[in-house]
C-alpha cells in the first residue's frame, strides 16, 4: 500500500482531533461511572441530526450542533426521569433510552434523505477517506474544522472547570454542599460529549467515539492515580491508538498477504483495545503481571518463614549441640515441591541457613542471621497465640491456626506493642517460652 | 405494487391499508413467515429479558450483541459462503467471548463494570467492522447481505429462520418454566441462593446462555445494535405494572410480543426501514405509554397524587388559618386579610382556596367580607389544629427543640399524622379532648 501525506496525513489529523477530544471528557465519564452515558448519547444524537438535516435540509454545523445540545440534555434528562419514576436501574434506564432515540434516527434518515454522509452504515464507522478530498490549496477541509472546534472548547471547557469536574466526578455530595451543582455539571458534560459526538460523527463514526471515550482514560487510570497525569495519559493513548490505527489500517492487511486496506476508525478502536490489553497485563501498580507477581512473592515469603519457623522449632526440641534438621525433612514438612527447594535456595543465598553435611546426608542448620528471623516469627506466632487466649477467650486448641496466618503480618512495631500489653507471660497457652527480640 | 422504482428514490412507499390488513392477518404469504418469527422472537426476549433486567445484567447484552460481529465476519472468512448456522456459530463464539471478557475485566482493580461493557462493545465490534471492511473489498459480491445483521432485516428471513426462532423461543419459555423458581431466587437475594446451598453461578451461567441464544437468533431480524432494546424494554415496562415477579414475565412477553408483530408488519411492507428500528419503537411507545399510564408507578398517576396531597394541605392551611383566629379571642370574625396575614401564600392562590372551600360547604362567605367555618369546616379546622398542637408538644417534650422554632417542623407533618399516631401522641402527652395553648405567638407581629 502506498502512503502519501496529502492524504494519510489529513486522516491521521483527523483521527488525533477526534480522538483527543473524546478522551479527555472520557475520564470524567470513567470517573463517575457514566461510561455507558457516552455510548448512549453517541447512539442518540442520531435523531437530532437527522432532525436538523430535515428542518434545514443541510448540513450546516450550527443546526447540527443545536440538534446535539437538545438530544444530549434529552438523553440525560429521560434517563434521570425513567430512573426516578420507573425505578429503573440506571444502565438498564441508559438502555431504553438510547435504543429508542436510536431507532427513531434511523427511520428519519431513511424517511429523510439520499445524502450518503448520513447513511446508517456511515454512522458506525465515519467516512474519514473523505476528508482529504475536501482539502483544497488555501482551506482546511471542513470536518478538520469542525473537529478542533471541538476540541479547543473541550480543553476550554475542562480548564475552566477543572476543580469543578474533578470535585463532582469524586464526591458529588461535596460537590452539591461546596455549591457547585454537581447535577449542573452533569448536565454540562453531557452537552460537551454530545457535542463532541457530533463533530467526530462525520469523520470516524460512532464506534470511535465509544472507544476513545471509554478505552484510554480506563488505561490512564491503571496507571496513575492523579487525575491530571491521568488526563495526559489518556490524551497520549488516543493519540498513539489514531496513529497506530491508521498504520494498522493501511498495512496490516498487507501483512496477511491481502491487497486491501481496512477501515481506519474501526482499526483505531481495535488499537485503543490493544493498548488497553497491554496495560491491563504491564500495569505497574495494577496491572495482572505485577499483581500475578506480587502474590507469588508473597507465597514465597511466607514459605520461607514457614522453613524457618520449623527450623526454630527443631532447634527448640534439640539440645543445642544435637542433630541438624535433614534436607529432605524439611522440604517434605513444607509439602515439598519446587515451591519449597526454590525457598530453602534462596534461605541458603541470604545465609540466614546453611547446609551441613552430616552422616545420614545433607542437613540444614539456622545461621545466628537466620535465628534472629526465625526468633521474630515464632515471637509473633506465640504472642498472637497469646493475645488471642487472653482477649477473645478461645480454647488452647483453637489458637494454632490463626496465629500461623497472622504471624506473617505483624510488624515488629505491632510485636513490640503485643509485648508491652503481655508483659506479665513469659510463655504461650501451649507453655512455649516466647522468644525474646533480643535472644541470640 | 408501484411499477419500477429507480434506485436514487428514497422516498418510502407506505402500503395501503389493505396490504397491511393482509399482513397483519397472516394472509399475505410473504409476510407470513417474517411476522410469525419476530412475534415468537419478541415473546422469548420479552420473558428471559425480565429476568436479565431484574438480575442487573440487561447492558450485559449489549456488550454481548456487539461482541457476536467479528463472529460473523470470522465465519464467513473461513467458510466463505453465508451458510446461516456458521455464522451464527461464529456469532455465539464471540459473544460469549465478548461475556468472558467483561467479566474478567471486573475482577481488575479500578475497572468498574459499565467501563468494562463500553470496552468489549465498542472494540470487539471496531475488530468486526475491520473484518467487514476487508470482507468488502476482497469478496466479489457474495458478502452483500452481511451487513443486515447490524441493523436486521426481517423481510430477507426464510421459513427456516422462523423455526430457529420458534425453536430457540420454545426452548426458553420452557427453560424459564423449569428455572422459574430458581431465577427469580437469584433475581431478588443471590446471597441468600447461595447460602441455601443452590449452585448460583450454575444458575446464572443457565441465564446467560438463554439471553447469548436470543441474543443470536434475534440477529437477522433485529440486528446486533437494537437486540439489546428488545431484552430491556418490555421487561422495563413491564415493571411499571406490576410488583409480581410472575405477572410481569407474562406482561413483558406479551409487550414483546406485540412489538415483534407490529414492527415485522409495518417494516417487511416498507422494506426500506430496518426492521429493528421499527420494532424497537413499537416497543418504546409501549414503554411511554406504560411510564405514563400505568397506575400505581405512572408519571400521570403520581402527578394526580401530588397534586391531590397539596391541594388537601392547602385545605388544611385554611382552616386552621380561621381556627387560630377564633381561637385568639378576636370578636369580630376572620376576613380575607385577617387571613392573608397568618402565611406566605398569594392573594390570587387564597381567593381560590377560599372560593374552593365554600363551594366545599366548609366555608361560608354569606356575610362578606366576614368569613365563618361551617359547622363541617369547624369539626375538621378544630381536629386539625389539635394534631398541630399536639405535634408541637411532643417536639418541645421529647425532641427538645425550642418553642419558637416548633411551628414550621410541626407544620409539615401534620397534614400526615395518621389516627393512630395521633392517639399515640394523646396517651405520650396525656393530653384529653381540649386544645392545648400554642406554645408560642400565633398572631404575626404587625
Amino acid at each position: 500500500m502506498q502512503w502519501t501525506w496529502d492524504i494519510d496525513g489529513w486522516i491521521i489529523l483527523a483521527g488525533i482531533l477526534s480522538a483527543c477530544s473524546c478522551a479527555l471528557l472520557g475520564n470524567y465519564l470513567v470517573l463517575r461511572r457514566l461510561s455507558l452515558m457516552g455510548d448512549a448519547i453517541s447512539h442518540a444524537v442520531l435523531p437530532g441530526l437527522a432532525l436538523a438535516f430535515i428542518i434545514t435540509q443541510s448540513r450546516d454545523t450550527v443546526p447540527m450542533f443545536l440538534g446535539a445540545v437538545i438530544i444530549g440534555i434529552l438523553t440525560a434528562l429521560l434517563t434521570q426521569v425513567i430512573t426516578r419514576y420507573g425505578k429503573v436501574e440506571h444502565g438498564a434506564a441508559m438502555g431504553v433510552v438510547f435504543s429508542i432515540l436510536f431507532a427513531v434516527g434511523l427511520v428519519l434518515i431513511r424517511r429523510a434523505t439520499d445524502h450518503v454522509d448520513l447513511d446508517p452504515a456511515c454512522v458506525l464507522y465515519g467516512n474519514i477517506v473523505q476528508i482529504p478530498l475536501d482539502a483544497t490549496v488555501d482551506a482546511l477541509p471542513p470536518a478538520i474544522v469542525n473537529l478542533i472546534i471541538a476540541l479547543i472548547a473541550n480543553v476550554v471547557f475542562v480548564a475552566l472547570f477543572y476543580k469543578e469536574l474533578k470535585i463532582s466526578a469524586f464526591d458529588p455530595m461535596l460537590a452539591t454542599t461546596l455549591g457547585i451543582g454537581a447535577g449542573t455539571m452533569h448536565y454540562a458534560l453531557m452537552v460537551m460529549v454530545a457535542i463532541t459526538t457530533v463533530a467526530c460523527f462525520e469523520a470516524v463514526g460512532s464506534i470511535l467515539v465509544i472507544a476513545m471515550l471509554i478505552v484510554p482514560p480506563v488505561a490512564a487510570h491503571l496507571l496513575t492515580d492523579r487525575l491530571g497525569v491521568m488526563i495526559i495519559i489518556s490524551l497520549l493513548l488516543a493519540i498513539a491508538s489514531a496513529v497506530g490505527g491508521h498504520l494498522a489500517a493501511v498495512f496490516g492487511p498487507g501483512l496477511f498477504g491481502m491487497d486491501a486496506t481496512a477501515e481506519t476508525s474501526a482499526m483505531m478502536a481495535v488499537v485503543a483495545g490493544a493498548l488497553l490489553g497491554i496495560t491491563i497485563l504491564g500495569s505497574p501498580q495494577y496491572g495482572v503481571i505485577a499483581r500475578a507477581w506480587n502474590r507469588a512473592a508473597l507465597t514465597m515469603q511466607i514459605v520461607r518463614q514457614d522453613m524457618l519457623g520449623l527450623l526454630y522449632r527443631w532447634r527448640e526440641l534439640q539440645p543445642r549441640s544435637g542433630r541438624a534438621m535433614l534436607r529432605s525433612d524439611v522440604l517434605a514438612a513444607i509439602n515439598g515441591g519446587w515451591l519449597a527447594k526454590r525457598a530453602l535456595k534462596r534461605l541458603v543465598r541470604t545465609r540466614e541457613v546453611v547446609s551441613v553435611i552430616t552422616n545420614q546426608g545433607p542437613a540444614i542448620r539456622l545461621t545466628p542471621n537466620g535465628l534472629a528471623s526465625a526468633s521474630q516469627l515464632v515471637g509473633s506466632h506465640r504472642l498472637w497465640e497469646t493475645y488471642l487466649a487472653k482477649h477473645f477467650n478461645l480454647a488452647v486448641d483453637h489458637l494454632h491456626a490463626p496465629a500461623e496466618r497472622m504471624e506473617h503480618f505483624i510488624s515488629s512495631e505491632m510485636q513490640a506493642e503485643l509485648r508491652e500489653q503481655l508483659t506479665e507471660v513469659q510463655t504461650d497457652p501451649h507453655g512455649k517460652p516466647i522468644p525474646e527480640p533480643d535472644e541470640l | 405494487m408501484l411499477s419500477a422504482v429507480s434506485i436514487t428514490d428514497n422516498a418510502i412507499a407506505w402500503p395501503s391499508s389493505q396490504e397491511l390488513w393482509r399482513a397483519l392477518s397472516l394472509a399475505d404469504y410473504n409476510t407470513r413467515v417474517v411476522v410469525i418469527g419476530a412475534t415468537l422472537l419478541g415473546v422469548a426476549a420479552g420473558i428471559i429479558g425480565t429476568f436479565a433486567y431484574l438480575r442487573k445484567r440487561a447492558m450485559l447484552g449489549d456488550a454481548l450483541s456487539h461482541a457476536t460481529l467479528p463472529g460473523i465476519a470470522i465465519a464467513f472468512l473461513i467458510s466463505g459462503e453465508k451458510n446461516l448456522s456458521l455464522l451464527l456459530l461464529g456469532a455465539t463464539t464471540t459473544g460469549v467471548l465478548g461475556i468472558l471478557a467483561v467479566v474478567a475485566m471486573r475482577k481488575i482493580p479500578r475497572i468498574k463494570e459499565d467501563a468494562a461493557i463500553g470496552i468489549v462493545l465498542s472494540v470487539f465490534f471496531g475488530i468486526g467492522m475491520v473484518l467487514f471492511s476487508l470482507i468488502q473489498q476482497t469478496d466479489t459480491g457474495n458478502a452483500a447481505g452481511l451487513t443486515s445483521f447490524i441493523y436486521g432485516k426481517a423481510a430477507a428471513m426464510i421459513a427456516r429462520d422462523a423455526i430457529l426462532i420458534g425453536v430457540s423461543a420454545a426452548a426458553i419459555l420452557i427453560g424459564c418454566a423449569l428455572l422459574y423458581k430458581e431465577f427469580r431466587l437469584i433475581c431478588f437475594d443471590k446471597s441468600f441462593a447461595a447460602a441455601q446451598g443452590w449452585p448460583v453461578a450454575a444458575i446464572d451461567l443457565a441465564m446467560m446462555a438463554m439471553v447469548v441464544c436470543v441474543t443470536v437468533v434475534g440477529l437477522q431480524a433485529v440486528g446486533l445494535i437494537m437486540i439489546v432494546a428488545l431484552l430491556i424494554i418490555p421487561a422495563a415496562a413491564a415493571r411499571f405494572w406490576t410488583d409480581r415477579l410472575s405477572t410481569m414475565t407474562l406482561i413483558a412477553g406479551t409487550f414483546g410480543a406485540i412489538s415483534g408483530y407490529l414492527g415485522s408488519t409495518i417494516s417487511a411492507l416498507t422494506p426500506r426501514l430496518p426492521t429493528g428500528a421499527v420494532i424497537v419503537i413499537v416497543t418504546g411507545i409501549l414503554f411511554f405509554a406504560s411510564m405514563f399510564f400505568s397506575p400505581h408507578r405512572g408519571v400521570l398517576a403520581s402527578v394526580i397524587r401530588q397534586w391531590a396531597l397539596s391541594r388537601r394541605i392547602a385545605f388544611q392551611h385554611l382552616l386552621r388559618a380561621m381556627a387560630e383566629h377564633e381561637e385568639s379571642g378576636h370578636t369580630s370574625p376572620a376576613t380575607f386579610e385577617a387571613v392573608f396575614v397568618k402565611r406566605s401564600w398569594t392573594r390570587s392562590a387564597l381567593t381560590r382556596l377560599i372560593r374552593r372551600a365554600t363551594s366545599g360547604g366548609l366555608l361560608d362567605r354569606a356575610a362578606l367580607p366576614a368569613l365563618r367555618l361551617t359547622s363541617a369546616g369547624r369539626d375538621n379546622a378544630t381536629r386539625i389544629l389539635r394534631n398541630h398542637r399536639l405535634w408541637e408538644m411532643y417536639l418541645i417534650r421529647y425532641a427538645d427543640i425550642a418553642p419558637s422554632h416548633v411551628d414550621r417542623d410541626a407544620d409539615e407533618v401534620e397534614h400526615v399524622l395518621a389516627g393512630d399516631v395521633v392517639r399515640d401522641l394523646e396517651q405520650a402527652l396525656n393530653s384529653k379532648d381540649e386544645i392545648a395553648p400554642s406554645p408560642h405567638p400565633t398572631e404575626q407581629p404587625v
